[in-house]
């Protein structure tokens, strides 16, 4: 195994955040009662043309600024001809030698540059449902407008494979080209896999892998690839040139389709579409309206709020979040690091147990933000901060921030004034003389069991700083 | 003139034997507009919501357009009353009509005769009384050869010019929509209600459509004429290249100036053309897979299956030829050498008449090398059938304004049509010129 480098390449499909369809009025939209979204144009009827919506344009544009790609302002599209039920007019509109953008690239969290080769915008197909008494199409999806991006073989690990789709998913949500969904199939990706000795020079033969619709798969998939093609070589077989599919359940790469049946596409240029020709000027504005990038913003996080790499690039990874964020410590930059951390930890905890999603949570930042302060404070203890947590998330009949502002004022005051704890650390120390002589035999991290008691008679909702200064003042006499 | 009342007494009484409608239900636009209660025949690969359309394949078979196409709202807005759709070469594959799946349009001048294609069904339609005016489609001559082939004006305009929405695609980089009527005047009248930009259609030109001044005296007016297109032409029938001589002779007469200009890849023209567009339909009739609409195969028993029996009933065998043939074209290995080759070759023949603006107003050739055929003649010939486009499929592939002109009969009393071929979107001048020219042939003039 250690004598062969994985080369991966990732094939990226995302869906562009329009209204309405790339070639017709329609609606885009996830569901809705099949073929009902549709019309002449997505139907491929008799006479129906296309004519490309603006939208769709300005948002590729904006997907190849992001990944620091050279917009061409001329592009061209193409038919690919294959026939399928679901491909209404038995060729997909796309973008062949000549794509809206070429030679980008994306900054990985290693540090390292991965290459992107183009961009091209295309029309996505229908659905074809097979079920046991034949199989239903359904057109509704037919004409969504796509970007497919498409990277060079510059990734040598799985891991990496990730981080490029990571890194390539934070620039398309940040500038709203695309909503990221993989279960949805809002991003699609396709992973092309080969491995090769190492300090070789040539590629070995690849492999097309496809329906990987999430992180843990893209990284499973190419493991078990990787795994599949190196056992094939050293057993001295060869690897030969598929399309295979991802299965889930059995968690392993599946034969689609060899290279021998492979469809020759005959692309060439469509007669309905002319050339598509960007006006300079409208490309500088397109250029100016950016707002920061993913790689900016984790660098300003580790250097003006000395986040660590890990936490910066976990807020990073869901933009909307990280906009939040942005906004509710603007003005606070001492709470900034642990809040982020925070939420990382223990406010992702909850999320792990029950059914909110982050893009409720940016709604209720401020009062998350809030909660964080009193705790590093003191006015809360990890205990009740645990117990607020629970509470406010638990309760699904009110938004977040409505449950976390009921919670936070259910959960009183801490006590931290010495009158009131006094009384306790004193029958704690009354009650375990022994511990006691030890701590003043030199155990000193005894102090710890003694906070633990007091807090666990004062139910938790103690501050255990003004414990542990009285357990001092009395012990260390 | 040609009323509606006429137009529907013709149809009742010849049709049957003329054979140019494949479907005849009047509708009824706007009450009052330039083309007020003229009735005008639709070839059938064009849009009417309400009314079976079938390009003249069997495929489409039970097909309801749900929307009319661009020009049929604009004939509707401007007046017009519709009177049917009219017979054609399957997907406008064919120079004859013999080719519709249905059947064969017989000339209404001489009834043992084609009347040209694939545009047969509305040049038949107006020669023979049915309809004032008729709207056809052009890829390679398919509105100018039946109009000269029914002693009729027919205009191909600019590619661009009107728009293709709601016409079933042949090669969709060649098509364009236009008329067909008893006089360059009419075709014209018809044409200033088409014409214009459409945003249902992205190769529509945004260009102003400017009116037509009418003249008598053409002092000055440059006409070039191409050996290629008339001396130089092989199989040019001799009445034909005869009546171009006297066509010149009378332009003369009226003051303009002949210009010898060479349009050197004229030869290559027919071989350019066949291959671009046969490539265009290639996809272009994808779409008819009977799934959606239209015939589909009983019981296929795999998806392909189902692709290739629903495809094979239903295309004829000319479709099914240009369908292999452009698919050869576009195929992995070969699209270089054949349709690339063609493009670059289109990019020949519009550099040639570009170079021709230079020394000239406009172009004049005949429209087709030979009279009207006899039915049947070439049904088994489709080479000797593609060369009757010689001179049509240039100013096609160059994207060119062309009219046919009537100018008279030949020794067999079979009409003649000569070919004005105009600079992109000067349909204006051509269609003055073709006035004077139609007027001095007018029947008796000769």
């Amino acid at each position: 195994m250690s004598a062969f480098e994985p080369v991966i390449g990732l094939e990226v499909h995302a869906q562009l955040m329009t209204r309405t369809k790339i070639f017709c009025g329609c609606a885009v939209s996830v569901g809705g009662e099949p073929n009902t979204r549709t019309c002449p144009v997505c139907l491929g009827m008799p006479g129906a043309l296309p004519v490309l919506n603006a939208e769709v344009v300005r948002l590729a544009v904006r997907a190849g600024l992001g990944t620091g790609c050279a917009i061409q302002t001329t592009s061209v599209f193409a038919r690919k001809n294959y026939f399928y039920p679901d491909l209404p007019k038995g060729y997909q509109i796309t973008q062949a030698d000549l794509p809206i953008c070429l030679d980008g690239q994306l900054l990985l969290d290693d540090g390292k540059v991965a290459r992107i080769q183009r961009i091209h915008l295309e029309e996505d197909a229908g659905k074809s449902i097979h079920g046991a008494t034949g199989t239903r199409v359904d057109l509704n999806r037919a004409g969504t407008p796509l970007v497919e991006i498409v990277g060079h073989p510059d990734l040598r690990s799985a891991d990496e494979a990730v981080a490029y789709l990571r890194a390539l998913r934070g620039i398309l949500v940040t500038l709203g080209v695309c909503d990221g969904n993989m279960e949805e199939g809002s991003l699609r990706c396709d992973a092309n896999v080969s491995v090769r000795p190492i300090g070789s020079a040539v590629f070995g033969t690849r492999v097309e892998i496809k329906n990987m619709n999430s992180f843990r798969s893209v990284r499973d998939a190419i493991m078990f690839e990787v795994e599949r093609q190196v056992g094939l070589i050293t057993d001295g077989d060869r690897v030969r040139q598929e399309t295979r599919l991802w299965n889930v359940d059995l968690a392993r790469t599946e034969s689609m389709r060899s290279k021998e049946e492979a469809a020759d596409y005959r692309y060439f240029p469509d007669p309905d579409l002319p050339p598509l020709h960007l006006d300079p000027a409208w490309l500088d504005a397109q250029r100016a309206d950016l707002p920061e990038l993913p790689a900016a913003r984790k660098a300003r996080y580790e250097r003006d709020l000395g986040l660590d790499l890990r936490t910066a690039t976990w807020l990073t990874d869901e933009p909307p979040r990280a906009d939040a964020f942005d906004q509710s410590v603007a003005g606070m930059p001492d709470l900034a690091a642990p809040f982020a951390v925070f939420l990382m930890t223990q406010v992702q905890a909850q999320l792990q147990r029950v059914e909110r999603t982050w893009p409720e949570l940016v709604d209720a930042m401020p009062v998350l933000l809030r909660i964080c302060g009193k705790w590093r404070g003191g006015q809360l203890s990890n205990k009740m901060l645990a117990d607020l947590l629970q509470t406010g998330f638990a309760d699904l009949t009110q938004p977040l921030a409505t449950a976390l502002t009921g919670a936070e004022s259910q959960a009183g005051a801490v006590l931290s004034d010495d009158a009131a704890l006094e009384p306790v650390v004193d029958a704690i120390l009354a009650q375990f003389p022994g511990e006691v002589a030890k701590y003043r035999a030199g155990q000193k991290q005894l102090t710890g069991f003694f906070v633990g008691q007091a807090m666990r008679q004062l139910a938790g909702k103690a501050d255990a700083k003004v414990i542990t200064a009285l357990l001092a003042r009395k012990l260390d006499v | 003139m040609t009323t509606l009342a006429a137009a529907e007494a013709q149809i009742a009484a010849r049709d049957a034997e003329i054979g140019a409608f494949l479907h005849v239900e009047t509708l009824r636009g706007s009450t009052d507009g330039p083309l007020a209660g003229l009735p005008i025949a639709v070839k059938d690969n064009i849009a009417v919501a309400g009314q079976p359309m079938t390009a003249g394949s069997r495929i489409l078979r039970g097909y309801v357009p749900v929307r009319h196409a661009t020009v049929v709202d604009r004939l509707l807005a401007a007046g017009a009353v519709l009177v049917g759709k009219t017979n054609l070469d399957e997907f406008g594959m064919g120079s004859s009509t013999e080719l519709s799946a249905f059947k064969p349009t017989r000339n209404p001048l001489d009834v043992t005769r084609v009347p040209g294609g694939s545009s047969g069904g509305s040049a038949a339609a107006v020669a023979a009384g049915m309809a004032w005016a008729s709207l056809g489609t052009d890829t390679g001559g398919s509105i100018r050869q039946p109009a000269a082939f029914c002693g009729l004006a027919g205009l191909k305009p600019t590619y661009g010019r009107v728009s293709r929405s709601g016409v079933v695609a042949y090669a969709s980089s060649l098509d364009q929509v236009g008329p067909l009527a008893k006089t360059v005047r009419e075709v014209a009248q018809v044409y200033a209600v088409i014409a214009g930009h459409d945003p249902h259609d992205s190769t529509s030109a945004d260009q102003p459509v400017s009116a037509v001044a009418w003249r008598d005296d053409l002092a000055g007016l440059r006409i070039g004429v191409a050996r290629e297109h008339l001396d130089a032409a092989e199989g040019l029938d001799p009445d034909v290249q005869a009546r171009m001589h006297d066509v010149l002779r009378a332009l003369q007469d009226r003051g303009a100036i002949l210009v010898p200009v060479s349009l050197p890849h004229t030869r290559h023209g027919i071989a350019a053309y066949y291959l671009v567009a046969t490539a265009e339909a290639s996809a272009n009739l994808s779409r008819y897979d009977g799934l959606r609409y239209g015939q589909r195969a009983e019981n296929p028993q795999t998806l392909e299956a189902l692709y290739t029996q629903s495809r094979a009933q239903s295309l004829g065998q000319e479709v099914q030829r240009r369908i292999l043939l452009g698919t050869f074209a576009l195929s992995a290995g070969y699209q270089d050498a054949f349709y690339q080759k063609a493009c670059r070759v289109r990019r020949k023949i519009a550099d040639d008449f570009h170079a021709a603006w230079q020394t000239c107003d406009l172009l004049l050739s005949p429209t087709s090398p030979v009279p009207p055929w006899p039915l049947g003649q070439m049904t088994d010939d489709p080479l000797a059938m593609y060369l009757m486009d010689a001179f049509t499929v240039g100013p096609s592939l160059a994207g060119l304004p062309a009219l046919s002109v009537p100018v008279g009969v030949d020794r067999q009393q079979l009409p003649i049509g000569a070919q004005l071929v105009g600079r992109p979107f000067d349909e204006a001048t051509i269609l003055a010129v073709g006035d004077v020219v139609q007027r001095a042939f007018a029947t008796g003039a000769a």
